[in-house]
């Protein structure tokens, strides 16, 4: 919202009773200045991580599943339904004005957040696996025919394959996968090779959710390019991890989903290349994604709204948004640099543990440590954890193949967030001890 | 608090490390496959019937320590029953996991042991997976079942 707008609707109500700092602005941490990453002053911001389970502190480590809400995220939703609840696009009214200009503030805030050239490439989804549905429903079905070629990569989320799969089956196209080494590396040379002119789109993980592995993508976007190829980025893992600028990817598209991010679950992002998306079809047809509508022809909305049919999640946008700015205020390039340590610290912490094998070596990774422990399974490793309050993620990840190209039933996986500390890694490595006297 | 010890008590652990009729049976005449797609767990269970009677069965598979030693040891306790018999184990053996049992515990003999899966609701798919396979094989069902 701009100074002018927040002015007018400050002065046209009066503020009604707030609970609390309910209604504070988004808290920006004293991190923000030059002095050190204050983790511990961070971990104050999360309502959640103050509890204690089964009579433990809680250690969550499953972030590549979902993230915590710092207090600032928390505040905005309840603010927004105490105070700002309104439909947007369409009411003269206060209420409608002031909910459409915060929703169009939280799309700008992510536009500057991944460097997109004009927030009208910012497309509000329910999260990274309708974006690539989107995708795959509108570009591909007008794209791809019989014997046309999908490009994925070995180490997908089942969100990154699966609407692939729908399309080529529809359409009689192939899909093809791209390999990944023992380390959990795509191979460059491989991927180079099965570009061509059949290929219609290239879709690829930015972050493996399984592996943590990133993956090259500057140079796998340039061998696409240079053969025409548009290139679908699932960024779901890479998001809360790395800076992530789609105009030097130049990428085509980039996906995202707001609760990895520390925003709702519900809310996420495609973003899109303003030519591709002007040229797509719609998606979904319904309110607001239209200009007229007559019962002989209907006139579709610009973009951003072509893509947005019916009443969106308002409040979900409005908390990303806060959560982006929440991010900001601590620095990803911060974030990124604390995550980094804490994951190397982890790596040589638990791969010291005898009988523990790492399942993801790659030399770039980020937030993820997948690992097995020899005889014992993933499963039994979970429980056993729970119940020393340590929250990790067990099974195959929405990552089956990936599980079979290692062949292994499952991982235990760490996952990594702004607020996780040594201290938990210590705790998930006696953890993991504990794990190996129950079985011993 | 559940107590880690009334989950893992060492039947169960040493059941899961050496697992007994843990082969392909050659003279089976009903097989099924069970598998629990969030984890991963995978059984074949094999059956030799004699007309009604269970004359001979075995399993194979990958999964963790509870439902593999919940195989195991349900291939020991239901070898020789009949098919009612077997149905009749699993349904008593089912409501001891879920916590449903009336009054007393069941006389389900060495089968109490995982009377601790009940204090842990997300286990209980994996102590009973090998059992709906069974129930699967006795059924003559063809497809794959999953706990999901």
């Amino acid at each position: 919202m701009s100074t002018a707008a927040k002015k007018r609707t400050a002065s046209a109500r009066t503020a009604p009773p707030r609970n609390g700092n309910a209604s504070a602005p988004v808290q920006a941490p004293e991190a923000q200045s030059t002095s050190g990453y204050d983790v511990e002053k961070i971990r104050g911001d999360f309502p959640i991580l103050r509890q204690k389970i089964r009579g433990k502190p809680l250690v969550y480590l499953d972030n590549a599943a979902t993230t915590q809400k710092p207090q600032a995220v928390i505040n905005t939703i309840t603010r927004y339904y105490e105070r700002d609840n309104a439909n947007i696009h369409r009411g003269v009214h206060f209420l409608s004005e002031h909910a459409t200009e915060e929703h169009d503030e939280a799309r700008a805030t992510i536009q500057h957040f991944i460097n997109a050239a004009d927030s009208k490439e910012i497309i509000f989804v329910r999260g990274a696996t309708e974006a690539i549905n989107l995708v795959a429903q509108s570009y591909g079905r007008a794209h791809i025919g019989a014997g046309d070629e999908v490009l994925i990569t070995a180490m997908e989320h089942h969100s990154n394959i699966v609407p692939w799969q729908f399309l080529c089956d529809e359409k009689g196209a192939k899909l093809r996968v791209a390999p990944i080494n023992d380390a959990g590396e795509l191979v460059l040379d491989e991927y180079a090779n099965l570009l061509g002119p059949k290929t219609k789109i290239v879709a690829v993980t930015h972050v493996s959710n399984a592996l943590g592995s990133i993956t090259p993508l500057r140079q796998m976007i340039e061998l696409a390019h240079a053969q025409n190829i548009p290139v679908l980025v699932d960024g779901a893992q890479a998001i809360p991890h790395l800076k992530v600028d789609v105009q030097a990817l130049d990428c085509d598209f980039y996906a995202f989903s707001g609760h990895k991010v520390y925003g709702p679950t519900g809310i996420g992002v495609l973003y899109g290349k303003a030519a591709l998306l002007d040229a797509m079809p719609p998606y979904q047809g319904g309110g607001d994604m239209i200009a007229s509508v007559t019962f002989e022809k209907t006139l579709f909305n610009k973009l951003p709204f072509k893509f947005e049919a019916g009443t969106p999640d308002i409040c979900g946008a409005i908390g990303l948004g806060a959560a982006i700015r929440y991010v900001e205020s601590l620095g990803i390039d911060r974030i990124a640099a604390h995550e980094h340590d804490l994951l190397a610290y982890a790596t040589e912490k638990v791969s010291a543990i005898p009988g523990v094998r790492l399942v993801g070596t790659a030399k770039e990774k980020a937030g993820v440590l997948s690992f097995v422990i020899e005889g014992i399974h993933p499963h039994d490793i979970g429980t056993i954890l729970d119940q020393e309050g340590i929250a990790i993620r067990t099974g195959h990840h929405c990552s089956q193949p990936v599980m079979q190209r290692f062949d292994i039933p499952a991982t235990a996986r760490a996952s990594l967030g702004l607020y996780n500390t040594r201290e938990e890694i210590d705790a998930l490595a006696a953890g993991i001890e504990k794990v190996r006297e129950v079985f011993a | 608090m559940a107590d880690l010890r009334d989950l893992y008590q060492d039947v169960i652990l040493e059941h899961s490390k050496a697992p007994r009729n843990f082969r392909e049976l050659a003279t089976a005449n009903h097989k099924a496959e069970g598998f629990n797609p969030l984890c991963g767990d995978r059984f074949t269970v094999y059956l030799d019937l004699d007309g009604d009677s269970i004359r001979d069965i075995s399993f194979q598979g990958s999964g963790c320590a509870i439902s593999k030693a919940s195989a195991s040891m349900m291939t020991q306790s239901v070898k020789g029953k009949s098919k009612a018999e077997a149905e009749e184990i699993f349904g008593r053996f089912h409501e001891m996991v879920t916590g449903h049992t009336h009054g007393d515990q069941p006389d389900l003999g060495k089968l109490t042991v995982f009377s601790g899966v009940s204090e842990f609701p997300v286990r209980v798919k994996c102590a009973t997976l090998a059992w709906h396979t069974l129930q699967a094989a006795l059924e003559g069902k063809q497809q794959a079942i999953s706990t999901e």
